[in-house]
């Protein structure tokens, strides 16, 4: 068995927080990404516009600096409107910014724009003969979707969906920085105290591999789930 | 308030394409029973006018009454849209349509396509859709297929499943839209014969279509369409067995003189 000095159940802690994180973002960013993706292929100009705006800042900003500036900035703005509020009413309000959900909103936000534009791709591979024929038959737009739009449009999005997890799971590594001892931090902490990079970090980069190596298995399943039906193209 | 027991009429409907107009005010009536066949050169606005009937694509004006209730509009900046979705939706239930292309949802087995829109739009209850289902799969010829996806099907078959498909709706009226001109001629017989048989038990019927045998022998009205106007309609041994208008004389002419 290796010593990791002590540091053993805290590394363990570390993986399980990234694990919890990377999977609250992954949830927050499809949903974010369906919703942005359905407003730009809208034909109304004001749900356009601002998918837009959104896709194109987040996509261009690096992801270190809106993590900073969005827990940092949420924070400061939370401030001053508890204050504002103080000033004109009285009320004395509280509000801290919970380091992991910050987390969460932060790479959800980040990767909600990257899956905007997965999704946005494979809905407009959608056949349009297919949803006329929904259409036709009176599907609500709804019904529309959850039957007959997103379950085509998952064919075309599963791979870029399964790359943007992999880069998404990696990208928790950032929350270090705002604090939250995922198991990235855990080791760095190891390491300065023991100076033993290698027993920390490599059991890390396994743990890395391990998460993308399991949710491969979970891809399997979608792609089987998503693929049905057209075998024979292949 | 228009006739009730009239289940379709289609009153002066224009349409146009930016600076293209390609429909030009035609209104057509199907009584009970009516199989109507919409013939004309490709351009002549057949299909549009077909699509237009359950609003596929929005008419810029004139009337769709469906058993006596119009379909109400409104206008919007981007044009006259249907006022209230709800209505749209009923109607449409009413109305089922065969595509071209089949239009089969390729995510699901056959019998699925077939039970979809009862299920879920309907609200027919899923052991009773599917037993519909599968008789109208037998009626069609393709229970031992119930069970595969459209990609597995010839043609043929994904098109009579889509007749199938529009027949568990129920509908008052069917629309087809040129439903054998996507196919290899040898698997166009099995399709006209479902459709005949399906004019035969007195279904209502429009079908845009290029086949002048099933205009002829199975339809009891023809309306020849030129450039978005009708030029001729009529019962089908006037329309194409004395054509009064030169250029369906030249349409109906034997190709390759």
């Amino acid at each position: 068995m290796i010593d990791f000095q002590g540091y053993g159940p805290r590394l363990l802690e570390g993986a399980l927080l990234t694990l919890e994180l990377a999977v609250l973002s992954l949830l927050l960013a499809v949903v974010l990404g369906l919703v942005t993706a359905s407003a730009r292929l809208s034909r109304l100009a004001i749900l356009r516009l601002p998918a837009i705006i959104y896709t194109v800042i987040i996509r261009g900003v690096p992801d270190l600096v809106l993590m900073l500036l969005l827990f940092y900035g949420a924070q400061i703005g939370i401030n001053q409107l508890t204050d504002m509020i103080y000033d004109r009413w009285g009320w004395d309000i509280f509000i801290n910014v919970d380091p992991f959900v910050a987390g969460v909103i932060t790479i959800g936000l980040i990767f909600g724009a990257y899956m905007a534009e997965t999704f946005r791709g494979a809905f407009l591979a959608v056949d349009r003969g297919q949803v006329e024929a929904a259409e036709s038959f009176g599907m609500s737009n709804w019904l529309l979707f959850r039957r007959i739009r997103f379950p085509l449009m998952m064919r075309h999005a599963l791979p870029g969906l399964g790359n943007n997890w992999m880069v998404l799971l990696k990208t928790t590594a950032l929350v270090s920085i705002i604090g939250l001892s995922d198991m990235v931090r855990v080791a760095a902490e190891a390491t300065r105290a023991t100076h033993q990079t290698f027993l920390f970090m490599i059991p890390v980069a396994l743990g890395y591999l391990a998460i993308t190596s399991l949710s491969e298995i979970g891809m399997q399943w979608l792609k089987k789930r998503y693929n049905a039906g057209f075998e024979e193209e292949h | 308030m228009a006739d009730a027991s009239i289940p379709l009429i289609v009153s002066d409907i224009h349409k146009r394409f930016g600076d293209n107009e390609v429909l030009k005010g035609i209104s057509l009536e199907a009584r009970k029973g009516d199989v109507i066949t919409l013939i004309g050169a490709s351009g002549s606005g057949k299909s549009t006018f077909l699509r237009c009937m359950n609003l596929l694509e929005r008419p810029d004006s004139g009337d769709i009454i469906v058993h006596g209730e119009p379909i109400s509009f409104r206008q919007t900046r981007r044009g006259r849209e249907p006022a209230d979705r709800s209505q749209l939706e009923r109607i449409r239930t009413r109305l089922s349509m065969v595509f071209q292309g089949f239009n089969l949802w390729a995510h699901m087995t056959l019998i699925a396509n077939v039970i979809e829109a009862p299920v879920h739009v309907r609200g027919i209850p899923r052991a009773r859709a599917m037993e519909q289902g599968m008789a109208l799969l037998e009626r069609v010829g393709l229970a031992d297929r119930a069970h595969y996806y459209p990609a597995q099907l010839s043609g043929g078959q994904q098109q009579r499943g889509a007749i199938a498909r529009a027949l568990a709706m129920e509908p008052e009226v069917m629309l087809f839209d040129e439903p054998t001109s996507a196919l290899d001629p040898e698997l166009v017989g099995d399709v006209l014969k479902v459709m005949r048989e399906l004019a035969d038990e007195g279904r209502t019927m429009i079908v845009v279509t290029h086949e002048m045998d099933f205009a002829r022998d199975v339809s009891n009205q023809v309306v020849y369409l030129h450039q978005g106007m009708v030029e001729e309609k009529g019962h089908p041994s006037e329309v194409l067995g004395n054509p009064s208008s030169a250029r369906l004389r030249q349409f109906l002419a034997p190709r390759g003189r």
